[in-house]
């Protein structure tokens, strides 16, 4: 799993790609909240296009960003989610939480 | 119910997260010859990367043990996938069922189980403590061709 941070005016763009399951969770988690304290961004996007496979892994990621992101009083927004991934946050019901488009 | 099996494979590995991928690759590559669709090999992948994250988090959390993963060709396309440890077992299945119940820490959701219900036809779970733990997934295949004889 790679990761690609882009951050201007408080606006936090992180990028994934590669597999994100329970191998990658815990770096991933590590980088993310890394660039979360780095930047403290008014607004997070994390950009899933480039995910070739996720499983519930995935969903441990996303959850851990949107908690930081509430402290911070800030939003989150998940984009470009693949098909297959959506699918894991759709049965998990993820969308009830966290804003995806 | 006892299926009749047309074809399977068995793989044997160390419970090293690393072996994860290996892992729903292999039994992927192993469905691709029942002619799925693309769906159903992303359902497949998602519910063998459950099942094995679970055995190599739960059944050995501070040591390294054996996991073993079989997938079998069933009678009517049905595909048969059982993940087997020989780890320290589930004291409640009910409850390790449960969506959002996890003892796997802050990069677990708890959704494992959750998943693998939805990807898969049937999931059955049978532990003892002590002495590991089998899940066993089902999934019936739409049949776009006759599977390999």
């Amino acid at each position: 799993m790679e990761i690609t941070a882009k951050s201007t005016d408080r606006n936090l763009l992180l990028q994934f790609s590669g597999e994100l399951d329970h191998h990658a969770a815990r770096d991933t988690i590590r980088e993310v909240e890394l660039a979360i304290d780095a930047a403290l961004p008014r607004n997070l996007v994390l950009d899933m296009e480039g995910v070739t496979f996720m499983d519930s892994s995935g969903i441990a990621v996303i959850l851990r960003a949107h908690r930081r992101m509430q402290h911070l009083n800030g939003s989150m927004m998940v984009c470009h989610v693949p098909r297959q991934a959506k699918r894991v946050l759709d049965a998990a019901g993820v969308g009830r939480l966290v804003r995806i488009q | 119910m006892k299926q009749k099996i047309s074809n399977y494979i068995t793989l044997e590995f160390l419970s090293r997260s690393t072996n994860e991928g290996f892992a729903r690759t292999a039994v992927a590559c192993f469905a691709a010859q029942m002619d799925p669709t693309l769906n159903e090999l992303e359902d497949i992948k998602t519910a063998v990367s459950e099942a094995v994250t679970n055995a190599i988090v739960h059944a050995y959390p501070v040591s390294l043990g054996k996991v073993t993963v079989k997938a079998a060709v069933c009678e009517g396309n049905l595909l048969e996938i059982t993940v087997k440890d020989r780890g320290r077992g589930i004291p409640d299945i009910d409850k390790a069922r449960q969506p959002m119940y996890t003892t796997g820490g802050e990069e677990r959701s708890g959704m494992g189980f959750t998943i693998m219900e939805s990807f898969m036809d049937r999931v059955s779970v049978r532990s003892v403590l002590g002495k590991g733990t089998t899940v066993v997934m089902r999934k019936k295949l739409a049949a776009r061709r006759s599977a390999v004889k």
